[in-house]
């Protein structure tokens, strides 16, 4: 005996205790087990599975995002690349424009000299033609006038006269 | 503990009226009273002149007589006045116990009350079950969602479980086991806190062998239904032994199997009343420095050395409270694991 | 017998208090090397320690025991 005591009696289980902490005990396993427990821990791990699919569903669309930017670098690289196309054609084209309107009107104002010489060289020598008969009419009345009688008007003499006139040169 | 300090005050009186009381013994004996069962709730008694006043919390007895077949249900507060007993029974105010008016032992009866071990269980039976059934609606409630309020300062501790205890233990099989492991660990954490806290308890319900007993018979049960053919071959015929070192390790091996759930009874059992003894022993340093009352000096004295070792040795229990819940629930997903655990080393050297 | 169940007692802390100091020192060395392998070595500590606890306590129950 220790000092008055009976340790064995700490030791020896007691039936009313065992009955009660059996019967609690169970029907807390059962029911808190059961009805509590088990939709907390699969809660836990539903929450979890949405915890990582979410984070990989992240990931994805990070990776999705940058493999737009790359895609929308690209086509703004296109883009620039065909705008400059377009550009330098539509220089192009203007030059080639310009230069054809150049020659265009180089060739109508050509022509149009070529037919207004050729139109002077007509008219010029209409005029010509006109001033020596005018010249030879002239020309006939007054040796008319001047020689009056003496010459008639047989055909060599006229013939005469006519080799006179051309003889004058007008210019 | 309030119940062991008013009791030492009662002896106060007492230790003036009869000064060769052995004090050690005084002391060892309360502290023992305190740690075992009772079927009051004591709290103080109070020396009224010659009269003794008990102030405790009454509680049902459930009292089955062997001989006579009679059960007796009553409040034991029905034995309090009488000295002569209630329906044969009464109160041994040393132990807190019933005992038989006649014979002055409990052999004569089965005692079914809730006594104070039983009421503390109830109690944090209440809690608990209050605590998870509320955490169970937030669970249900926000879905998917970061814990809120209660739930957060359980979520870790039900983590830690599943993620250190069950998981690496227990493998691929761990959802089946995981409600009994996290029930018997809040279920030794709530009874271990009570049991620390003053005035309602500094009730010993875990430390009671009777509690580890069950809780171990759980384990014990669990473990051994649960073993699969490796378990029971490993028991009955090591292998790779030969015959004759068989007659000796197959004993062992059965031994082993009682021994390894009756070491977690006497672990939980003597942690906690260890801490307790421990708790009341330096409470009555001061009563044993104060020579029970008789010297104020001494009893000054006392509290000095008692009150810092006390808060130090109170914040142990309190981290002990834990550990010990842990340690049971770890040892058990050890061996539960160990006994579900596919041998594949052992089929393949065969 | 009572002083020698004390004894027995004293004997069986004596021998925890070694045990749990050898287990708690190794697990500080090793968490000092690896700090990395903290939470396994704390795991491994505690489960070493309540193995030796274990044993303390069966030890001075049955110094108890024997006491009777």
């Amino acid at each position: 005996m220790l000092l008055g005591f009976d340790p064995m009696s700490l030791l020896t289980p007691d039936l009313g205790l065992v009955f009660w902490t059996t019967l609690v005990f169970l029907t807390f396993w059962l029911l808190v087990g059961k009805f509590a427990i088990k939709p907390i821990t699969k809660a836990i791990k539903d929450r979890e599975h949405t915890i990582s699919d979410a984070l990989s569903a992240a990931e994805n669309a990070k990776q999705e995002v940058q493999q737009m930017q790359s895609n929308n670098a690209s086509l703004l690289k296109e883009a620039r690349e065909e705008s400059a196309k377009i550009l330098k054609e539509a220089k192009e084209l203007k030059d080639s424009i310009v230069t054809e309107a150049h020659n265009s009107a180089k060739d109508e104002a050509a022509k149009i000299v070529a037919s207004a010489k050729i139109e002077i060289d007509a008219q010029k020598k209409a005029a010509l033609a006109e001033v020596k008969n005018e010249v030879s009419k002239l020309s006939l009345e007054i040796a008319q006038k001047v020689i009056g009688k003496e010459l008639d008007s047989s055909k060599e003499h006229q013939s005469y006269i006519n080799s006179l006139v051309e003889k004058i040169n007008v210019n | 503990m309030m119940s062991f300090v008013s009791k030492a005050n009662t002896e106060i009186v007492k230790g003036n009226e009869d000064k060769k009381e052995d004090v050690a013994s005084e002391v060892v004996e309360h502290i023992m009273n305190h740690v075992a069962d009772a079927n009051e709730n004591h709290i103080a008694t109070i020396k009224d002149g010659e009269q003794e006043k008990h102030i405790s919390l009454p509680l049902p007895c459930i009292l089955y007589n062997k001989t006579t077949g009679k059960l007796s249900v009553f409040l034991s507060s029905k034995l309090h006045h009488s000295e002569e007993g209630y329906e044969g029974y009464k109160m041994d105010h040393h132990t807190s116990r019933v005992v038989d008016a006649v014979t002055g032992t409990r052999d004569t009866f089965y005692d079914f009350s809730i006594t104070k071990n039983v009421f503390n269980m109830l109690l944090g039976f209440l809690i608990l079950t209050v605590i998870f059934f509320v955490i169970k609606v937030s669970y249900v409630k926000n879905v998917g969602k970061a814990p809120k309020g209660i739930q957060s300062f359980f979520e870790p501790i039900i983590q830690f479980l599943i993620d250190e205890v069950a998981k690496p233990n227990l493998g691929t099989q761990y959802e089946k086991f995981l409600p009994y492991l996290i029930c018997v660990f809040f279920f030794i954490l709530i009874n271990n806190l009570l049991g620390l806290v003053p005035f309602i308890g500094g009730i010993n319900s875990s430390g009671n062998i009777s509690f580890t007993l069950v809780l171990a018979m759980c384990s014990l049960l669990l473990i051994n239904l649960n073993g699969n053919k490796h378990y029971w071959q490993h028991i009955f015929a090591m292998p790779g032994v030969p015959k004759w070192v068989l007659i000796i390790l197959t004993p062992i091996e059965l031994l082993g199997v009682i021994l390894k759930p009756a070491v977690l009874m006497l672990r939980l059992f003597g942690n906690i009343t260890g801490g307790h003894i421990a708790v009341l022993a330096i409470v009555s340093l001061i009563f044993i420095m104060g020579k029970m009352g008789t010297t104020i000096g001494g009893a000054t004295a006392g509290g000095a050395i008692a009150i810092p070792i006390l808060l130090f040795v109170n914040a142990m229990e309190l981290f002990v409270a834990f550990l010990q819940a842990y340690v049971f629930t770890l040892l058990t997903a050890i061996f539960i694991g160990a006994a579900i655990e596919d041998h594949h080393h052992a089929e393949e050297k065969h | 017998m009572t002083g020698l169940a004390a004894i027995g007692a004293g004997l069986a802390a004596i021998a925890a208090g070694l045990g749990i100091g050898l287990v708690g020192s190794n697990a500080v060395q090793g968490i000092a090397r690896q700090p990395e392998a903290t939470n396994e070595i704390r795991g491994a500590m505690i489960l070493a320690a309540a193995l030796i606890e274990g044993a303390a306590i069966i030890g001075m129950i049955l110094s108890f025991l024997m006491n009777k």
